[in-house]
């Protein structure tokens, strides 16, 4: 068994995977995308999950974020089993706690930056004037003044990607998922992504989970964790120059 | 979370105007339609009773022949004479008047002007019979009638269309080879029940008619007028067992005059009206209903399409219901604003068709709460399900969802 987390460190762990399996589908046609995950990551942690297609990285992500289930295992969040929570209750561990950025964007479109930027406010029952003023603020950190009023169709592949990211960190979440932030960027914009991630894993302390099949992307992580198969490789890169 | 989610709902609303406007327009054309027809048909149903109530209640009408009708049998019936309504009203109890009458189509001229009117000859208790209200003048008195004198009163149309705007009070008018004077003028009754321009007439008494026009003793129509309360089946039956015995028909033989009752008339025609009434209703629902087909449509169609955005919401930390609710919100919203609009469109189309067609506008709530509930019940339920489908759906499934 290798270790899949900083045993070293003496931080104390947000998220803790133990024995994680994933089988989609049944019988003859299943398909185990995991096959005994086990991961921790610790508070204010940067970590790059890399690996080949179908190696269950993105599997991994969405059980992480919330979005699926593991077939068996145990997920602890912050110490709370997350395996046992209702529907609703994991909907509102993801409304409070998690941020999300997918490679594919997933703006509303026909909908300005703003409006999508303050939509996880909308959900959270803030007051309007706390939504514009707190999606004015996150549009700004992802260096987006003056684009507010733009629809996601006005907007280029690495803009939108940073209003994706405004609308994952503008509740100031305590995690941040970025499956392949950069997937459909090209390298200066990637580098912008990244950078803007490792500021915000830096300064506001914000724990940061990312896929990535870029090796030069998962170099702005702190740690990776490599996939293969659906488990977890033995080399732990832990990255000591900072 | 209310607040925000109407915030959310109208946000989704404006950000996508065509397609509210494409699922509204089926309820507004279903709704309008309906109501206005509904509203069209009770106008009608009204109007056909007003004019009943103008030709006047309580009346039987006698006439020659078999039935009444187009193509009316009267060979071999022959006319009725001042006496048989003489004996109607000396026999019979419990009438108000009884009006002789007999109509003749003449054209009336005065100075350069001539129109193709009817002569009716009766006596001056027609009047009253027939509700017939005086604009000016008098009627004729009854030395006139017994003397027939050239005496007439005109209807509204005949006024209008010989006199224009002069008063034709005390002026005369020629009628074939005589001249009348004019002594009444008729209040405007309108179009009949049948069509019919009921103040293109001229009346004269009975006499005058026979002897100048007629050139026979001849009487073509009796109008009996009941007092109130007066059972018209039983004077009916009176009238036509004293009619069988004066024309001495026998036994085994049928009528050959018939006894007409205008609440009969009255009750066929708004039956036939109503029917009408029901028929464009039902016509209108049809249109109502391939409406909500529209909206149903659309509705599946764009909860598909935005099965992604419910992945997305879901994705950011909203519940399932909440997702639900923002989706039934836009779904009452849309359809309740289409019923308005629907029913404010109808409200105009009926009033102002009311006016072509000359029926009276008559509002009637139960249609319009009914079609509005209809629509809403449409796009609520049509918005509804599939949403809930949508939102069923596990985040990760609906995000994958193109």
């Amino acid at each position: 068994m290798c270790a899949s987390h900083p045993n070293d460190r003496c931080a104390a762990p947000l998220i803790e995977l133990t024995g994680i399996t994933k089988t989609y589908g049944r019988g003859a046609s299943a398909f185990q995308a995991l096959r005994g995950v086990d991961l921790r990551v610790d508070e204010g942690e940067f970590v790059a999950i890399m690996g080949p297609s179908g190696s269950g990285k993105s599997t991994v992500m969405n059980i992480l974020g919330c979005l699926d289930v593991p077939t068996s295992g145990t997920y602890e969040f912050r110490g709370v089993h997350v395996e046992t929570l209702s529907r609703n209750q994991r909907a509102l561990l993801r409304r409070h706690y998690l941020g999300f950025v997918f490679q594919s964007y997933n703006l509303l479109s026909r909908t300005s930056a703003l409006e999508n930027v303050e939509l996880p406010l909308l959900y959270r029952g803030e007051g309007a004037s706390t939504r514009h003023t707190a999606a004015r603020a996150a549009l700004a950190s992802v260096d987006l003044q003056g684009w507010e009023g733009h629809t996601a169709a006005e907007l280029s592949g690495g803009q939108e990607q940073r209003v994706a990211i405004a609308r994952a960190i503008v509740t100031q979440p305590t995690l941040l998922l970025a499956d392949e932030p950069t997937g459909n960027l090209d390298t200066q914009r990637s580098r912008e992504i990244m950078e803007l991630l490792t500021a915000l894993n830096r300064n506001q302390g914000i724990s940061v989970v990312m896929v990535t099949h870029d090796p030069d992307m998962a170099a702005f992580a702190r740690r990776t964790v490599h996939f293969v198969d659906g488990r977890i490789e033995c080399a732990d890169h832990r990255r000591e120059a900072e | 979370m209310v607040w925000s989610t109407i915030v959310l709902a109208v946000r989704a609303i404006c950000r996508n105007l065509m397609r509210a406007f494409l699922t509204i327009l089926g309820i507004v054309i279903g709704v309008s339609a309906v109501v206005s027809m509904v509203t069209l048909g009770n106008g009608a149903t009204r109007a056909v009773s007003d004019q009943i109530a103008r030709l006047g209640s309580n009346l039987l009408m006698v006439n020659p022949g078999q039935r009444l009708g187009p193509g009316r049998d009267t060979a071999g019936a022959p006319n009725f004479k001042v006496a048989d309504a003489t004996a109607i009203e000396t026999q019979i109890s419990g009438l108000k008047a009884v009006a002789p009458s007999v109509s003749k189509s003449i054209t009336a001229v005065h100075m350069a002007n001539n129109w193709s009117t009817s002569v009716t000859g009766t006596n001056a208790a027609y009047f009253q019979i027939s509700n017939w209200q005086l604009a000016a003048g008098r009627v004729f008195n009854e030395t006139e009638e017994k003397a027939g004198k050239a005496v007439c009163v005109i209807g509204d149309t005949v006024r209008r269309e010989l006199y224009g705007r002069q008063n034709p009070v005390g002026d005369k008018l020629r009628i074939k080879q005589f001249s009348c004077e004019v002594v009444g003028l008729l209040q405007a009754k309108g179009q009949g029940s049948m069509g019919m321009d009921q103040d293109n007439t001229v009346i004269m008494p009975l006499r005058t008619v026979q002897r100048r026009l007629a050139g026979n003793q001849d009487v073509s129509t009796l109008l009996v007028s009941l007092q109130d309360g007066v059972s018209s089946d039983k004077v009916k039956n009176q009238i036509e067992q004293l009619m069988r015995e004066r024309r001495r028909i026998a036994e085994n033989e049928d009528d050959n005059f018939n006894v007409l009752d205008t609440r009969q008339i009255a009750e066929t025609l708004s039956g036939t009206t109503r029917v009408m009434t029901m028929l464009l209703g039902a016509v209108a629902a049809v249109s109502l209903l391939v409406g909500g087909i529209g909206i149903m449509n659309i509705m599946l169609v764009s909860v598909t399409e935005r099965t992604r955005e419910i992945g997305i919401r879901l994705a950011i930390g909203a519940l399932e219901r909440e997702v639900l609710f923002q989706f039934l919100v836009e779904a009452v919203v849309l359809s309740a604003f289409g019923g308005f609009v629907g029913i404010v469109l109808a409200t105009l189309a009926s009033v102002g068709l009311a006016r072509v067609i000359q029926v009276p506008y008559l509002f009637n709530p139960q249609i319009n709460v009914l079609a509005f509930l209809f629509s809403a019940a449409i796009g609520v339920i049509f918005g509804y399900f599939p949403a809930r489908r949508a939102a069923q759906l596990d985040p990760i499934e609906a995000l994958r969802h193109e």
